[in-house]
């Protein structure tokens, strides 16, 4: 194993020298080594990626710098952390608050949750300067607008005096970052910081960070489970797996010549847009779904009379058909409305228009009514271990479906469940544990073998490998492809990520505010986009190629109406399709304004 | 792919419970637990065979079980805890009142705890009109004073057992309900309760088989810590006339018969106190142990 540390230091001093750092975490089995000699350098002015899967002990690393682990389950069982001159290993907690903000300071992946939600952006900032001394009282309020001036936030006068709930994902990271860069420190460690954010967003504080760390010569710790982020930022990059170091490298030394197999089984099962095989042209099978002009609104209530104030237009006038054994994807970012479409589907949130699963119209049908549709669609959700029943069984939960709809009863419910587990590529012993014994992927496995267990003749994937790691999020792609091939199954396969997409899709309905902005054959969409905003989706996706640079996000008109709400009796403009041939559909270039 | 990356066959699986059968025999196999249910079981045993141990007449009022002066006899002698402040045998007492704490404790918790979690899930699950009537019914409950209300229902009835144990849940379930119905609300919007309206299932497969099971840990502790509330609520109706009626012996109005001769007679609370002590303290380690065994993510560690 190559010291990291040794490669591409140009003779200056270190600002952070990680030496043999181990963590261990006390479990009932014993003390668990977490991170085992790890070691590295962090130069001013560089980017060093920690990538990993999750368990790999890339966060912590981050919380035992920041001296955050977990008290009294983890603590540092080896080795030195300094900070220039500073043993970090060796400070208390009062000597550590002087070292947190002011020399080494991190954002974290949710920044909802890291804001405290009852204090004013302006409050916030202001307690982090006034706790380091950065500045005087009487100063701090013009030094927390010239922050979020810097981080480029929008109309920084108004935000101070906002609360986190007001402000988009995006916003809420870059009030993070202002109060991370308050005092100016010499390290930054960010922890996954744009995991929870849409992929546009996601670029623009990339963007952002990169352009700070240039002004400020701040040292940055980037943790990411993406290699397309890593390729994006980092100068150098280290690989974990299971806490130890498996691979250092800079860069592009380490994207074009990986040593390690595990490098090279991490990059080749990172998803790659414009690689994705050939998919035969759509066919003209039976049309298994049809929707045709579904809306769903959510009514937004208040008062004392609890009288509808305003309503949110999630889904509106949108259309489209799926064809036996074929994938249509879903893809838009965060609040696109994508999501309720399946919810609709399966009848689980109200709705008006029209739609057909295998020729049945569902429209008005009550819970008990839509039984037998739901015979025919099926969905798997995104978090496999939230839609799984911690105290229930595996093979119970594998043969619900079953019984709930009375197809099978006693020892038939025993064979079928281990038929299911193994189609899914499970062991059939394994049927009598409970989900928190399996691995992220295999529960997600779990969940497809019960989507499986109705033959439904359509499965809502939504968003059902965003939660896993990669070489396990290409493995699960393989089992559902494999399940299509064999049965003929429809997939209305719902992202936010166009690599994935292109992978699985036959073909794609970009979405935005509710409503299509276009749509058609995967190859007509994502290699010959029409509308500005796919162009700009497409854009955004980070390269994982460190020689390639990612091209610039183009703007476009109504980019900045962003919100579904409308009072009631207004309702969002209708956009119009047109028509480009082949089935390639798009919504007319100018978009007006309400 | 790399198998390694994601193990798709693990190791063999180990034999799963089943059953109260196998519950009893993990709750035996940790030593708190087991001390609890010997407890519980003594005291259930006691109050079954009340007439064959009791030492004494537990009503009789005789001279012997008085000092010269007219004060009751301290523990030791042929009173073996003593006597009370009308000479009756505080052991055959404590044993008889037994019965009426048990009864108490356990049906009039037993009753709290069913209606309050059943209230509690019914709302918290359906949502909607359904809530807002069964909380602001709950919250009207919560604001009438619990005291006044247990006089009040206990003057219109003839104070009985059975009444007195209705009265006193009448009072408790309410707690019960609120914490329910908060958790139902949040376990409701769960992915795993999501994934089963996408199945189909209906509500009482939903609540039966997925919300019970998740509930139960907040029920048990809510239960368990409503035992001691209870047996001491009958004390206080008893005080105040309303409660289980005079000469019948429990627990509670031992201790407040006698409160007044804490200093002279302390025998007369320490004894009755510490059985509520007992009967408690069983109950909750009793009901934290259950808790981990019906944690399935808690097997096999204790």
């Amino acid at each position: 194993m190559t010291q990291a540390g040794d490669i591409g230091s140009g003779g200056r001093r270190p600002v952070l020298t990680v030496h043999d750092l181990s963590v261990q975490v006390a479990t009932d089995a014993g003390a668990k080594t977490v991170l085992d000699g790890l070691s590295f350098d962090l130069m001013p002015g560089e980017t060093l990626a920690l990538a990993g899967e999750s368990g790999s002990g890339k966060s912590m690393t981050a919380l035992a710098i920041m001296g955050l682990l977990p008290k009294p389950m983890a603590r540092i069982s080896g080795g030195s952390i300094r900070l220039g001159e500073t043993d970090l290993t060796a400070l208390g907690d009062s000597g550590y608050r002087r070292i947190r903000s002011a020399r080494v300071a991190m954002i974290f992946q949710e920044p909802m949750t890291s804001l405290n939600p009852l204090m004013t952006v302006q409050r916030q900032i202001t307690e982090v300067l006034l706790e380091h001394g950065a500045c005087s009282r009487r100063e701090a309020p013009a030094r927390a607008l010239r922050l979020l001036r810097n981080v480029r936030l929008t109309e920084p006068e108004r935000r101070l005096s906002q609360y986190p709930h007001e402000l988009s994902g995006g916003m809420r990271q870059r009030v993070m970052i202002a109060m991370a860069l308050a005092c100016d420190p010499e390290v930054l460690i960010a922890d996954e910081p744009t995991t929870a954010l849409d992929v546009t967003v996601q670029a623009e504080i990339l963007d952002l960070i990169r352009t700070l760390q240039a002004e400020h010569g701040t040292a940055v710790l980037m943790i990411t489970h993406d290699m397309g982020v890593v390729a994006e930022m980092a100068d150098r990059v280290i690989v974990l797996r299971q806490g130890r170091q498996e691979e250092g490298a800079p860069v592009r030394e380490l994207f074009a010549r990986p040593r390690t197999d595990y490098t090279r089984t991490l990059l080749a099962a990172v998803p790659r847009l414009g690689t994705a095989p050939d998919r035969p042209v759509p066919s003209q099978a039976k049309k298994i779904v049809e929707v045709d002009d579904l809306s769903v609104r959510f009514n937004i209530a208040s008062g004392l009379l609890n009288r509808t104030v305003a309503r949110v237009h999630a889904v509106e006038g949108v259309s489209f058909h799926i064809r036996e054994g074929e994938t249509l994807a879903l893809v838009g970012e965060s609040g696109c409305g994508k999501s309720t479409i399946g919810k609709a589907l399966l009848g689980l949130v109200p709705w008006e228009g029209s739609i057909r699963i295998d020729g049945v119209q569902t429209r008005g049908r009550s819970r008990p009514a839509m039984r037998p549709v739901l015979r025919d669609i099926q969905m798997v959700f995104q978090d496999p271990g939230a839609s799984l029943d911690a105290r229930m069984n595996v093979g119970d939960q594998v043969v619900e479906p079953m019984r709930v709809h009375g197809l099978a009863s006693g020892s038939e419910l025993v064979d079928r469940a281990e038929w299911l587990f193994r189609r899914v590529g499970l062991s059939p012993d394994m049927l009598s544990r409970y989900p928190h014994e399996f691995s992220g992927g295999q529960r997600q496995r779990v969940c497809i073998a019960r989507a499986l267990s109705l033959s439904p003749k359509v499965i809502i994937a939504d968003e059902s490998v965003s939660a896993l790691d990669v070489s396990v999020q290409a493995q699960v792609l393989e089992l559902l492809q494999e399940l299509q091939e064999q049965d003929g199954l429809s997939y209305l396969f719902i992202s936010h990520d166009m690599a994935v997409i292109e992978q699985v899709a036959d073909r794609v309905v970009v979405m935005r505010l509710g409503q299509v902005m276009e749509d058609g054959p995967r190859d007509a969409v994502l290699r010959r986009p029409q509308h500005p905003y796919t162009k700009r989706l497409l854009a955004a996706v980070p390269v994982p190629d460190p020689t390639r640079q990612r091209s610039a996000i183009p703007d476009f008109a109504g980019v900045e109406m962003d919100s579904p709400v409308f009072p009631v009796g207004a309702a969002p403009f209708r956009v119009d399709l047109q028509d480009l041939g082949q089935g390639h559909r798009v919504a007319r270039a100018e978009t007006p304004r309400p | 792919m790399n198998a390694a990356l994601d193990p798709v066959v693990g190791p063999a699986t180990r034999p799963r419970r089943s059953g109260a059968r196998e519950v009893l025999r993990q709750l035996m196999r940790r030593p708190r637990a087991a001390f609890g249910m010997v407890i519980i079981a003594a005291m259930f045993l006691a109050a079954l065979f009340a007439p064959w141990l009791m030492p004494a007449d537990p009503f009789e009022q005789s001279f012997d079980g008085l000092d010269l002066m007219g004060g009751p006899l301290p523990p030791g002698g042929v009173y073996v805890l003593g006597t009370d402040l009308l000479g009756r045998d505080l052991a055959s007492r404590l044993i008889l009142g037994t019965r009426t704490s048990l009864i108490i404790g356990v049906l009039a918790n037993g009753i709290a705890v069913l209606l309050g979690a059943g209230v509690g899930i019914t709302a918290g699950y359906f949502g909607g009109w359904t809530a807002t009537i069964l909380m602001r019914f709950t919250d009207l409950m919560m604001a009438f004073p619990a005291l006044l209300l247990a006089i009040v229902l206990a003057a219109i009835f003839q104070p009985s057992l059975l009444i007195v144990a209705l009265v006193i849940a009448m009072v408790n379930w309410v707690q019960m309900s609120r914490v329910i119905y908060t958790e139902t609300r949040s376990l409701t919007e769960r992915e795993f309760i999501q994934v089963q309206r996408s199945i189909g299932s209906g509500p009482i497969r939903i609540l039966f088989r997925h919300l019970l099971p998740h509930l139960l840990p907040s029920i048990i502790v809510f239960g368990t810590l409503g035992i001691s509330t209870t047996v001491l609520l009958e004390a206080t109706l008893s005080y105040l006339g309303v409660g289980v009626q005079p000469p019948m012996p429990s627990w509670g109005n031992i201790i407040f018969e006698n409160q007044t001769y804490f200093s002279t007679a302390p025998w007369l609370v320490f004894f009755p106190g510490l059985l509520i002590v007992l009967l408690a303290l069983a109950f909750n380690l009793v009901g934290d142990a259950l808790r981990d065994i019906l944690d399935p993510t808690l097997q096999g560690r204790h």
